[in-house]
């Protein structure tokens, strides 16, 4: 059974539709990347499934239940954690005050701000540091662990990579598969096309708001992937319209 | 010209200040709305409190006990019921409604109790008049000192709240980002619900102690709620310990200017917050308030 489902999702910035009728499942315990370019609908796409941005149609089914309009919050004490972009911390709040703000309301689970300063041990000689002094990967860090604080079951993460030099890159990919675990589900958005097809089990490659190629890691190559990311094979494919306006 | 006596009755009167601003404070750091109803509400505590003292023959400071709960319950159904739908609405609306609110409060006090003044000084009791005498020219007013020392216990208490409790913690993520604050969990309307909760029922505690060191009628809000801005932007808008540094600073401008002429005593006053507002520092509050 599907732990998360998507089923003709519409999210609009004002008239434009930024998410265009998408629909996908993620399994319990698969890593689906997202990929596309800029633009592409990707970062809407999971504000919308965390409750950050109304769907406009469609439904958002989450273990069994209808979430599609439920508050934010809500959807967190549910199972539903992102890691938004640009990392979004509470800038003067220190680390731990940002992991323990996270951990007050959270669904019962193995992570506490013990548990997770043992996971991100380059955190616990930070955690009175206030949040805005950190460095990028640091941030990251944090900001990772501290929607981990909510025990979710579904784990979103919104490019991890933006802003961080290679090395901290590395770290972060490492944290995310090892500290999720083996049934851990998450749903990655990265503009790194290598990247996300080495850690995912699955790839849903969004092109103008749509849904241009959805496919397991295993089947598809990278030109393909590459191909749709880009629409360079759009002509070939029926329904890829070229204009994301609502009424075009 | 006594100036030592003038600076230290000035800083029991920036207590009262004090106590005013930091309800006020306390909703533009979390919800950054300025709420022109505050000083109405005060003085419907003030009102309020009162009417429990006058019919049940009992101190103001008794009246407090029950005064304070039912002001704290409808500070939260105020957020709940009609600033939560303002703030969707940009930064005009909240002033909107509550400058709407503060007329509908003022209206409805003057339907209830008339335009009579009224003041709680002689139910309170020697406090309110009492002093402690330490040369011919300076006295320590005991009423001054129990306000302070309760703006600076209210205050401190409010900071230690903020800092230390899981509860003050979300007011601070909020009020930084409570788009962010949702994603973790936190619920916004909950936080701002009690955040306006507590600002009323700090406005009730002034309000109470307004009615004890001086006169009120119903249309005294007005002019507690210039004193309490002006309290804030001295001190820095966000800042609770600012806010009784404000206060104090004000109390001191007031009763320095009366020193020199009673008439000088608002009019100080407003130079002092002209001057701050005209600063360096003035200028930076402006642009976070517009931020």
């Amino acid at each position: 059974m599907s732990l998360l489902r998507v089923d003709r999702l519409v999210a609009r910035h004002g008239l434009l539709q930024a998410v265009r009728e998408v629909s996908f499942t993620v399994a319990e315990g698969e890593i689906l990347a997202v990929v596309g370019a800029n633009g592409a609908g990707k970062s809407t796409l999971l504000r919308t499934i965390a409750g950050a941005h109304p769907a406009a149609e469609g439904t958002i089914t989450f273990a069994g239940a209808d979430v599609t309009s439920v508050p934010a919050h809500r959807r967190v004490r549910d199972g539903i954690a992102l890691v938004p972009e640009g990392r979004k911390l509470f800038a003067e709040l220190t680390v731990e005050e940002n992991l323990m703000v996270a951990g007050r309301r959270a669904r019962p689970g193995d992570w506490n701000l013990e548990s997770v300063l043992d996971a991100f041990e380059m955190l616990r000689p930070l955690r009175r540091r206030r949040a805005a002094s950190l460095s990028g990967g640091q941030q990251q860090a944090t900001a990772i662990a501290r929607s981990l604080m909510t025990n979710p079951r579904l784990l979103m993460v919104d490019e991890a990579s933006l802003g961080l030099a290679p090395v901290a890159i590395d770290a972060v990919y490492a944290s995310l598969t090892t500290l999720t675990g083996a049934s851990a589900t998450l749903i990655l958005v990265e503009q790194d096309l290598g990247r996300a097809l080495s850690v995912a089990g699955r790839v849903l490659c969004l092109l103008e708001g749509r849904v241009a190629l959805s496919a397991t890691t295993a089947e598809v190559t990278r030109e393909q992937v590459t191909s749709a990311y880009f629409g360079l094979d759009r002509g070939a494919r029926p329904g890829a319209g070229p204009s994301l306006l609502e009424n075009s | 010209m006594n100036w030592l006596n003038a600076v230290v009755q000035g800083i029991f009167l920036g207590g009262l200040y004090a106590l005013f601003a930091c309800g006020l404070s306390l909703m533009f750091g979390v919800m950054r709305i300025i709420n022109l109803a505050h000083g109405d509400i005060s003085v419907l505590g003030a009102f309020l409190i009162w009417t429990i003292s006058t019919q049940a023959g009992i101190s103001p400071f008794l009246a407090l006990v029950p005064a304070l709960p039912v002001m704290l319950v409808a500070g939260y159904l105020l957020q709940r019921a009609v600033l939560a739908r303002s703030l969707r609405g940009g930064v005009v609306i909240p002033l909107l409604t509550t400058f709407g609110l503060s007329i509908v409060i003022q209206n409805a006090l003057l339907q209830i109790y008339s335009p009579d003044v009224r003041s709680l000084g002689s139910a309170a009791g020697s406090i309110s008049t009492g002093s402690r005498r330490l040369t011919s020219q300076l006295s320590i007013p005991y009423l001054g000192v129990l306000t302070l020392a309760t703006a600076v216990l209210v205050l401190g208490g409010l900071q230690l709240m903020l800092q230390r409790t899981g509860f003050g913690r979300e007011m601070r993520a909020t009020a930084q980002d409570p788009d962010t604050a949702a994603l973790v969990g936190i619920p916004s309307a909950s936080v701002y619900a009690r955040a306006t909760a507590i600002a009323v029922a700090t406005a009730t505690l002034a309000g109470g102690f307004l009615a004890i060191h001086s006169t009120f009628d119903a249309a005294s809000g007005p002019t507690q709620l210039i004193f309490a801005f002006e309290a804030v932007v001295i001190g820095g808008l966000g800042s609770l310990w600012g806010t009784l540094v404000g206060g104090v600073v004000l109390g001191i401008a007031q009763t320095a200017g009366a020193t020199i002429n009673p008439q000088y005593s608002i009019l100080a006053g407003h130079l002092v917050f002209l001057i701050i507002l005209a600063s360096p520092r003035g200028r930076a509050i402006l642009t976070r308030s517009a931020g």
